[in-house]
């Protein structure tokens, strides 16, 4: 029963073979099982700043839950929301697998050590923001999230797996609220437009850097933890987005967008990637409220997770009296 | 997966194999194991069953001859019934309700025109 890890009989190099042979076979990777340092730090490091995402996209929604139009609006958004802290914690287990501490990972988050996706570095100005996000934002992450089902590592696929399930509400919930919109006046349907225009470019940096820019990737893919390229996901988000946003009824503000015969996929422009790595920096609109903000719900949360420890031990002292 | 002291289950409730396991108090008889199996690389550790042993090491090897003897798994996770803290049955509608009536939480809730891709 004693694994692999145990058997001093396999040095670096086999237990490297081991390894690379699992990966070659495209089966996963398990918590147990010995992984080359790089291997495990990439991995913490790109599920960290997957779980800070979810984490920090509940401030740009949460937002408006308390102005929601109706009811039912409210209802749905609490939901939504909800769901996104769910998505956080799945991803922080998956990484607590590879050794990591929740604590520490916090830590880094509101110190700024550790990134998180610069999509929620952008402000939500109006309700129809609510939509728009749920339409773009989340169906550019379920096109990145998708994939990463059937990524190498065990814990971290079978978090995607959970995730992109309840993805799909999200989705649908936001064309639906935009669908509601462009039904109502010209005003409403202006309000979606205008939404629409601020969030698309933001939505295709979603993807990450152009293919020639992006040091990590090769990487990356050897090791079957990314399976596309950011550039691949992102045509693929273009092409499945422009049919939809036909059907609604608005544009994208790409004068480039055009479907391309020969390729048999829409052209477009190339993102303004200086504006990209600035929010990266933490110049965007946003980064420093969002950080503040995760910082103040850490810090004034302590208490609470302090009284609740004292009180556990507590517990266990009267059980062990009795 | 640790070690604690079989003593009375908690005032959570807990299940039925759990409350067995209070007899483990009784002298000479093993402690209850709940097993659980990994089928393959990918796939969660799934609940297959129990048994008595009388530590952990044991556990390990009897879950390996009781519950794999035909290739069902490629790892086996082991833990003493009394660490395992369950909802009870009879809290069932109350535990579970809350979701019930929340059908928005679903994507089939929203009406999407069927000429709409990838949605």
């Amino acid at each position: 029963m004693t694994t692999q890890m145990n058997d001093s009989r396999f040095d670096e190099a086999q237990l490297q073979e081991q390894f690379d042979a699992t990966i070659e076979a495209k089966d996963r990777i398990e918590p147990r099982d010995w992984m080359p340092e790089a291997y495990r730090k990439t991995l913490i490091r790109q599920v960290a700043q997957h779980a800070h995402s979810e984490i920090i996209g509940m401030q740009p929604e949460g937002n408006w839950i308390s102005r929601a139009p109706s009811l039912r609006r409210k209802a749905i958004l609490l939901a939504k929301v909800q769901d996104e802290a769910g998505h956080g914690l799945y991803l922080y287990s998956a990484t607590e697998t590879l050794g990591a501490t929740r604590n520490e990972l916090t830590e880094k988050l509101v110190a700024g050590k550790q990134k998180y996706s610069s999509i929620f570095n952008y402000p939500t100005l109006s309700y129809t923001d609510v939509g728009t996000i749920g339409w773009l934002v989340d169906g550019a992450a379920i096109c990145n999230q998708v994939p990463l089902c059937r990524t190498s590592f065990g814990p971290y696929g079978r978090a995607m797996i959970r995730i992109c399930k309840e993805e799909s509400f999200h989705q649908r919930q936001g064309y639906e609220l935009l669908m509601t919109m462009m039904r109502g006046t010209d005003a409403q349907r202006e309000m979606v437009q205008e939404s629409v225009n601020r969030f698309w470019w933001p939505a295709l940096m979603m993807f990450g850097p152009p293919d020639d820019n992006s040091p990590n990737t090769e990487q990356s893919m050897a090791w079957g933890i990314k399976t596309h390229t950011n550039d691949e996901l992102r045509q693929k988000f273009v092409d499945m987005s422009v049919p939809q946003a036909e059907a609604l009824g608005v544009t994208f503000p790409d004068e480039n967008l055009t479907w391309n015969e020969e390729r048999g996929h829409y052209d477009f422009s190339t993102p303004n990637w200086d504006e990209f790595w600035d929010v990266v920096k933490g110049n965007g609109p946003c980064n420093t409220q969002r950080i503040a903000h995760r910082k103040r719900a850490w810090d004034e949360g302590a208490w609470v997770r302090e009284a609740a420890l004292a009180f556990a031990e507590n517990q266990t002292a009267e059980e062990a009296v009795k | 997966m640790t070690e604690t002291n079989p003593g009375p289950t908690s005032a959570n409730g807990t299940e039925t194999n759990a409350s067995a396991t209070s007899a483990s108090a009784t002298r000479g008889e093993w402690p209850l194991y709940e097993v659980f199996v990994r089928g393959k690389r990918g796939l969660n550790h799934v609940h297959v069953g129990s048994l008595h042993a009388a530590d952990d090491q044991m556990a390990l090897h009897h879950a390996r001859d009781v519950y794999t003897r035909r290739n069902e798994g490629v790892s086996i996770w082991v833990v003493r019934s009394s660490d395992v803290t369950a909802s009870s049955p009879d809290e069932k509608d109350p535990m579970f309700a809350p979701s019930g009536d929340k059908v928005y939480r679903h994507p089939t809730f929203y009406d999407i025109p069927a000429d709409v891709p990838h949605m």
